[in-house]
């Protein structure tokens, strides 16, 4: 029965999304709520279960003649992301529920999203090769649709880039999938396969580059701030939140647990990319214009972090990608969120018309305040640990290439500080802006949507042992309980 | 009390935070609960300082919960409380109180006074974290914490461009600093695995000679942003911009010393290494005396006391670097300049309040007759600063110039103690000043001017502040000295005997001191003229702050600029720009791309039907062949 539960945990957004899809407009955006809800509790369930290794795992044969089988696990790597997933999906409904951007039909969006919310579970969940590369892949349709028909003004273009781009990095994928089962007889994720240092080699290389464009890894990122600035807001929420954490993921659990000696030779080569990502990316941020597409740079160097961390393949820097990604899809989401909320109001997104939010919309204000001291990874907020740990992760490695990338990635995330406090000015402070003039401050759905994220920035500022041991925060909460 | 530690942070975090979202439901009396909430860190501060006098080892430690745990590397939310942290902690909450009660006035007019507490309760309890941890990375939230308050108090006034630019300067040069200092956090882990104080100092010794001093010089960098050292000195100024009561509380008589802290808590760090002793000496004498030079130009109030800050602390920095039992005294300055430096700025918001906001000093003139107290408040701290006996300057500053004589090298005698000799006299010339300028001489106001003596809830802070930078140098000297070893080293039984005998020293500075002032009030006593003079080069550099602006804009700002303006024509023209030929290529010109692009979803779909299609026929095969 407890087995049956992840795979639950599929079919309830998955079924959610097909009857929300014929609704009427209205029901169907708050069915896809509870849908969202229930997911969100059933993803929240295997902790109970949680120990070293696997915490649940289920196996069948599901089409044997493809050799396809329904593996599904989940432990310590993946928890947090389905958590993550399962509750950015409950607010991004509930969001819709207050407000559809053009050209409405909510119910279609609620149904995408939750579309998307299964296919990004199963990629957490997925314990097979075969299931993973479909898993991935469902995402791209309904997410590439959701930019190209409630996007922005350049949504089509926008769309038809992201897609073009993920699907050559899944082309790629494919290739190393069937390279995989072909060499081995089997997708089976949770065994190293045995395969020579040359098709380690090459495999992992595929595998790499698909999960680099994903990520995005410098110099592979140039689809991210066009999709981020055209995707509407729940659509930017969704694929900074979640969306990109699937390529970090399998960059995990592809890529160094399939093949890990190649892993190992091109770790140096990943390190140097993830801290161009760093530096570059805080760099151009500093000159952006545009207040999503700046956040969307953000996240480009956020990112470097996360695959530094990973790049150095230690214990610690593993610790630190899997808190850097849940911090990152926390406080982005939120800032995405926040940056919508701005837009609609204003109809500008240009940095140099915006100004004075803090007079007009003090709470609103405070709150990207918030969200960008969180992002500049202010310590005692969620974003800090994740970077700082993959900087020690990286000194530890020892030897000049290492040393010399911790401190380059140290300096890039005090780079951070300068373009968030320049968005800042921008928007919050000095004279009030003609755009922003008579707009409203926060209003209570709005609020409702952005304040667990708030909490969870600061919960996982003070505990970020949350994440990376549930069994520590579970012996620490009862603890305190018990007091 | 020493069980509960948390407490001291708790109650101002707490404060804040209601403060911050109440709403305007508590405007009414959230200012009187901002005042209670560092008042109540204050009582328990003492209660614990009581407790820790009869503590066996004379050390409170307390570990809350773990942040992160890898392997065995552990970083814990830990608190300790020892005598170096009971000072600081009895200077932040006590001094604060006073601010915070001037405030209540100060700030009586002001619409945003909710927020203004809010931020100000947040700022006491981030300094309180920074001194009470037990671990670089606890003093490193702190830090980061009361840079995040110092930036929103700076902005405070939000629609001011300048307080905005202000306020981001200081945030972004301390984030200079603050790379420094996390870079040593990251040595230190990934060097030692701990950042532990105890097991970081105990491992000091296993550490090559060029690993301390590159941790050393990183901690330094951060010290010297946050308090407003060489290079890094440019932003205090600047934070004026903020109000008068924050200059007094952050930007005098705590958060800026938090550098001094930093490099008096690593004390065996900077003990184990003489090459790094010597520059923290250096960067201390050479900001000691430009801060002196360019205070000695300026007209505004407020900046002439911040230079001064800088300059003070620059006397702290030259004590933590002499090491030895010069550690002590830095501490006893920071105390007793705590005092004295916020009984001046609290005094200048004061002439403020009664003139209009006027800052200017060639604007102000014969207000000693308008504004008794706060012109006789104000001649405390003035005296204390230039070192009068016996009033606080006397007792903190001369040993700290004393002890720059006491070197075994002759020529690091004569450079050092020449420096805080001069230094003294000049600190005399710019004082005096800035007093005569401001309540002597003739009345130079602007039209419409009707100075007023400050309500009580401003002056009794002034007068409690005034009797501090009287007494507390005085009453500290020795028993402070005594208190703060352990931690901090006792002096080395062997005297040193200098270049100079303490008595000359003493006679020289007090010589020194009485020329400067009284070369500066001969100057001043008629008034200056209301213009900017022509003037030579040297008060020309020191009038654009020695040019230090100019050069970071040039060196930094300039490259920078161009930098990423590059790296975005690269961005969006290079690799965009291959990707997008690309798309082209592949989709066969840009008629295709087109039609491609209006049919979208639907095409999408197909294609993805006939990739799915694809994947089954590869994987049959493979499964079949």
């Amino acid at each position: 029965m407890v087995n049956l539960l992840l795979l639950w945990t599929l079919a309830v957004p998955l079924a959610g999304a097909a009857i929300v899809a014929v609704l009427p407009d209205r029901t169907g955006r708050k069915l896809a709520c509870y849908v969202a809800l229930l997911t969100l509790g059933l993803a929240a369930l295997p902790v109970m279960w949680r120990k070293a290794g696997m915490w649940l795992e289920m196996d069948w044969a599901w089409v044997p003649a493809f050799g396809l089988r329904m593996h599904l696990g989940v432990d310590g790597i993946s928890y947090p992301l389905v958590l993550l997933t399962a509750l950015l999906t409950v607010l991004c409904c509930g969001y819709t529920l207050w407000h559809t951007p053009e050209p409405g039909r909510g119910n279609v969006l609620s149904s995408l999203l939750l579309l998307i919310e299964a296919g990004i579970l199963a990629t957490f969940l997925a314990q097979d090769l075969v299931l993973f590369f479909i898993a991935f892949e469902v995402v791209l349709l309904p997410m590439a649709a959701v930019i190209a028909v409630w996007g922005g003004p350049a949504r089509r273009r926008a769309a038809l880039k992201f897609a073009l781009y993920t699907l050559a990095g899944s082309v790629l994928l494919l290739v190393g999938v069937i390279a995989v089962v072909s060499l081995t007889g089997s997708g089976d994720m949770t065994r190293v396969p045995a395969l020579s240092a040359t098709a380690q080699m090459w495999i992992f290389g595929v595998f790499a580059f698909a999960f680099a464009v994903k990520s995005p890894l410098w110099p592979l990122h140039t689809w991210l701030p066009d999709a981020h600035t055209e995707a509407p807001t729940v659509g930017s929420v969704i694929l900074a939140g979640v969306l990109l954490k699937m390529g970090t993921y399998g960059l995990i659990r592809v890529g160094m647990g399939l093949t890990p000696d190649a892993f190992r030779q091109a770790a140096p080569v990943l390190g140097v990319l993830a801290v161009c990502a760093i530096i570059v990316g805080s760099l151009v941020c500093l000159a952006q214009t545009e207040l999503k597409r700046l956040i969307a740079y953000s996240s480009v160097g956020h990112m470097g972090f996360i695959l530094l961390g990973i790049a150095t393949g230690s214990t610690i820097g593993l610790q630190a990608a899997l808190v850097g990604n849940i911090a990152h899809g926390v406080l982005t989401g939120l800032l995405f969120f926040l940056a919508g909320a701005i837009k609609d109001r204003s109809h500008t997104g240009q940095l140099t018309e915006l100004g004075g939010l803090r007079e007009q919309a003090p709470w609103l204000a405070g709150m990207i305040g918030f969200a960008a001291l969180g992002s500049l990874g202010l310590p005692g907020l969620a974003g800090f640990w994740g970077e700082a740990f993959a900087i020690v992760a990286a000194w530890s490695r020892g030897g000049p290439l290492w040393t010399t990338l911790a401190i380059v990635a140290a300096i890039g995330g005090a780079l951070a500080a300068a373009y968030l406090l320049r968005l800042l000015r921008k928007v919050s402070h000095g004279p009030l802006a003609p755009s922003l003039e008579g707009v409203h401050d926060a209003r209570w759905p709005e609020v409702v949507a952005w304040v667990p994220l708030i909490i969870l920035a600061v919960l996982l500022g003070l505990l970020p042992v949350l994440i990376i041991d549930p069994a520590a925060g579970a012996a620490l909460i009862s603890e305190a309980v018990g007091k | 009390m020493l069980s509960n530690l948390w407490l001291l942070i708790a109650i101002p975090a707490a404060s804040a935070a209601v403060l911050l979202l109440a709403g305007r439901k508590a405007d009414r009396w959230g200012h009187w609960l901002g005042v209670l909430a560092p008042a109540a860190s204050f009582v328990l501060g003492l209660i614990a300082f009581f407790g820790l006098r009869d503590l066996p080892g004379r050390a409170a430690e307390q570990t809350l919960w773990t942040f992160f745990k890898s392997g065995d590397m552990t970083i814990d939310f830990g608190l300790l409380f020892d005598p170096l942290t009971a000072v600081f902690v009895l200077l932040i909450t006590g001094v604060g109180s006073l601010i915070h009660l001037y405030a209540v006035g100060y700030m009586a007019h002001d619409e945003g006074r909710r927020r203004f507490f809010g931020y100000f309760n947040l700022f006491v309890a981030a300094m309180l974290l920074l001194v009470l941890g037990n671990n670089y990375v606890m003093l490193y939230l702190g830090w980061e914490g009361v840079g995040l308050a110092s930036y929103l108090l700076i902005s405070f006034w939000y629609n001011r461009p300048s307080a905005a630019t202000a306020g981001k300067k200081a945030f972004l040069m301390n984030r200079v600093g603050d790379a420094g200092f996390a870079i040593a956090i990251f040595l230190m882990l990934a060097q030692l695995g701990t950042v532990n104080y105890n097991q970081v100092f105990s491992q000091v010794g296993a550490l090559t000679t060029g690993t301390v001093l590159v941790l050393g010089l990183l901690l330094l960098l951060g010290a010297c942003g946050k308090s407003g050292q060489f290079p890094l000195q440019a932003w205090l100024p600047d934070a004026m911009e903020g109000p008068t009561p924050v200059s007094a509380l952050i930007h005098a008589a705590t958060m800026v010393t938090a550098g001094v802290y930093l490099i008096a808590r690593s004390n065996p760090i900077f003990s184990a290494n003489s090459t790094l002793q010597l520059i923290v000496v250096s960067v201390g004498a050479l900001t000691l005396l430009m801060g002196c030079i360019i205070g000695a130009a300026k007209d505004d109030i407020k900046r002439v006391l911040a230079w001064s800050t800088v300059s003070q602390i620059g006397y702290m920095f030259l004590g933590v670097g002499l090491g030895g039992g010069a550690y002590a005294l830095a501490i006893i300055h920071l105390l007793a300049h705590g005092f004295f430096k916020a009984n001046m700025f609290l005094g200048a918001g004061s002439v403020m309040h009664g003139m209009q906001d006027q800052v200017d000093i060639r604007r102000f003139g014969g207000l000693a007759k308008y504004m008794k107290i706060t012109w006789l408040t104000f001649m405390m701290g003035w005296l204390a600063i230039i070192g009068l006996p016996p009033l606080s300057g006397f007792f903190t500053k001369e040993p700290i110039i004393a002890a720059a004589f006491e070197q075994h090298d002759a020529w690091k005698s004569w450079v050092f103690g020449g420096a805080a000799l001069l230094g003294a006299g000049l600190t005399a010339f710019y004082m005096t000043r800035l007093f005569v300028l401001t309540f002597h001489g003739p009345k130079r106001w602007t039209d419409g001017q009707h100075p007023h003596e400050s309500p009580a809830v401003m002056w009794i802070p002034l007068v409690l502040l005034a009797i501090g930078s009287v007494v507390a140098g005085g009453l500290m000297a020795s028993p402070v000295a005594k208190w703060l070893e352990p931690p901090l080293p006792a002096a080395p039984a062997e005297e040193v005997h200098g270049v100079l005998g303490h008595t000359a020293i003493t006679v020289l500075s007090l010589v020194l001191t009485v020329l400067g002032a009284g070369l500066a009030w001969a100057l001043f006593r008629r008034g200056t003229a209301l213009e900017p003079q022509p003037a030579g080069p040297v008060v020309r550099a020191a009038r654009a702050n020695l040019y230090t602006d100019a050069f970071n804009e040039a060196v930094f700002e300039k490259p920078g600029s161009w930098l990423t303006r590059a790296l975005v024509y690269v961005d969006n023209k290079g690799i965009d720009g291959v990707v997008n030929g690309l798309a082209a290529l592949v989709g066969g010109g840009s008629g295709r791309l087109r039609r491609l692009q209006t049919g979208f979803v639907r095409s999408y779909a197909l294609s993805m039907l006939a990739g799915g299609v694809l994947v089954l026929g590869a994987l049959l095969a493979v499964r079949l062949g």
